[in-house]
């Protein structure tokens, strides 16, 4: 069978010692994930504050975050914060990638819990402040509990989005499936194979996850359809806004 | 810092590709012919399920290798990865609003006897077009950010100049990125106007 250039030999020989990185991809995207969710929060918080100038410069710093490449922050956790006078310290690939990584997308996250929270029906504020409620348990009993849940599917968009960023880490050295085959490729002066068998990889993860996203979503859609017309308007406005990156 | 005109050559060339793209995906994937239908999907599934980055590379490398088609340049290579992405993910975004043009336009549009070429051209898309406009002004910083991705097939834009005077001098290094990020920062404010722009614009006049 002609291929073209295609080696199957090649492709054998390649899989394995990919697949190998791909336990780092998948590790490095959850630790990512769990920093940013974290993360997240503390965005959200800070650009709550009461203090108007204070809130207007967090809110620019998260813009800044933001509209600029994940790749150049990664490039600037790993390569020049050790460099940064008092505060820098040195961090191991993996570490930095977390942190660079994490820290762009939890300026997205924050931004979800944000249109979450805001989605709350006011009457619901109202009714904790009639019932006399602290403010510790007005957020843990009311407010939390409703503003989550439908936020759920963004936050699963965000992880498939996630994890089609990490292979940015092997720029920086993680050895994850991107990396294994660049070096593969370097080694061997073969890039096709093994570059093809890390976007079959990709492709094979993030489809199904995709779809399940999507169930997710229209099931959510339902529940929460009918009972806030108002809460869900905004929401479904803030989930054009989230269906970036 | 010369690397400023390559990033915006390859930004205005992935924003036309990628417009482009995705008026035709979004099109064909409402198409009543099955092949242009399923090859569209099969379009926009691969290359929405697997990361730019990879794409990149493999355009850069590996495609040359299998079809001994030299893309010539890697202007070519980062403009296609960069284009046929955000083609894919807009194209969504194209399909979404047309789909989304009430039923009763096309009805209405078929009523008055319109061609299914008219009714597209006068009735559908220009109500769709507008829905679109937010998320179209979204996917430009995308892209912006997304050119960073360029230095590393060696072409030449910000980042890579950023990354060589770090090489010069190490202590640098925090200056010379921070500035990077600075640069980004002030090429994406007035992508970042023109979104706010473009989304008061499809609110206007629009009944909610």
């Amino acid at each position: 069978m002609n291929t073209g250039n295609w080696q199957w030999d090649t492709f054998f020989e390649a899989f394995p010692l990919i697949l190998e990185g791909l336990g780092i991809t998948l590790g490095l995207t959850v630790a990512t994930y769990l920093f940013a969710l974290i993360f997240g929060f503390v965005w959200t918080l800070l650009s709550a504050v009461r203090i108007k100038p204070l809130r207007w410069l967090f809110r620019w710093i998260m813009e800044f975050i933001r509209s600029t490449p994940p790749l150049v922050q990664l490039f600037f956790i790993f390569f020049a914060w050790p460099m940064v006078p008092v505060v820098g310290f040195a961090m191991s690939p993996f570490i930095s990638a977390i942190i660079g990584l994490g820290v762009h997308f939890s300026t997205y996250i924050g931004e979800v819990y944000r249109s979450g929270i805001e989605a709350v029906d006011k009457g619901q504020w109202e009714a904790a402040r009639a019932l006399n409620f602290s403010t510790g348990h007005k957020w843990s009993k009311i407010i939390i509990p409703q503003a989550i849940p439908p936020t759920i599917p963004m936050l699963g968009n965000y992880l498939i989005i996630m994890f089609k960023e990490i292979p940015l880490a092997s720029t920086i050295g993680v050895a994850g499936i991107l990396n294994l085959a660049n070096s593969y490729g370097a080694a061997n002066f073969r890039y096709l194979e093994p570059l093809t068998i890390v976007a079959i990889l990709f492709l094979v993860l993030s489809y199904p996850s995709a779809i399940l996203i999507n169930k997710l979503e229209r099931k959510m859609n339902r529940r929460f359809d009918k009972k806030e017309p108002t809460g869900s308007k905004s929401l479904s406005e803030e989930e054009k806004e989230g269906a970036v990156s | 810092m010369q690397g400023l005109r390559i990033t915006i050559e390859v930004l205005i060339g992935s924003i036309i590709l990628g417009y482009l793209m995705a008026f035709i995906a979004g099109f064909c994937r409402l198409s009543k012919n099955p092949i242009i239908k399923y090859m569209t999907i099969f379009y926009v599934e691969v290359f929405r399920g697997t990361s730019l980055i990879v794409q990149l590379f493999w355009l850069f490398y590996a495609l040359p290798i299998l079809f001994g088609i030299d893309l010539g340049s890697d202007y070519l290579a980062g403009i296609l990865a960069i284009g046929l992405n955000y083609g894919a993910y807009m194209s969504e975004v194209v399909r979404g609003s047309i789909l989304s043009v009430a039923k009763g336009q096309t009805e209405a549009a078929t009523a008055l006897n319109m061609s299914r070429f008219q009714r597209m051209r006068l009735v559908i898309f220009p109500q769709a077009v507008r829905m679109m406009l937010p998320e179209f002004g979204n996917y430009l910083i995308q892209m912006l950010k997304a050119t960073s991705l360029v230095s590393l097939i060696g072409m030449a834009d910000i980042l890579y100049y950023g990354d060589i005077l770090r090489g010069n001098n190490l202590s640098q290094a925090p200056t010379v990125y921070f500035l990077v990020l600075v640069f980004y920062f002030i090429m994406a404010l007035p992508l970042i106007w023109l979104t706010r722009k473009m989304e008061a614009a499809s609110k206007k006049g629009v009944a909610s």
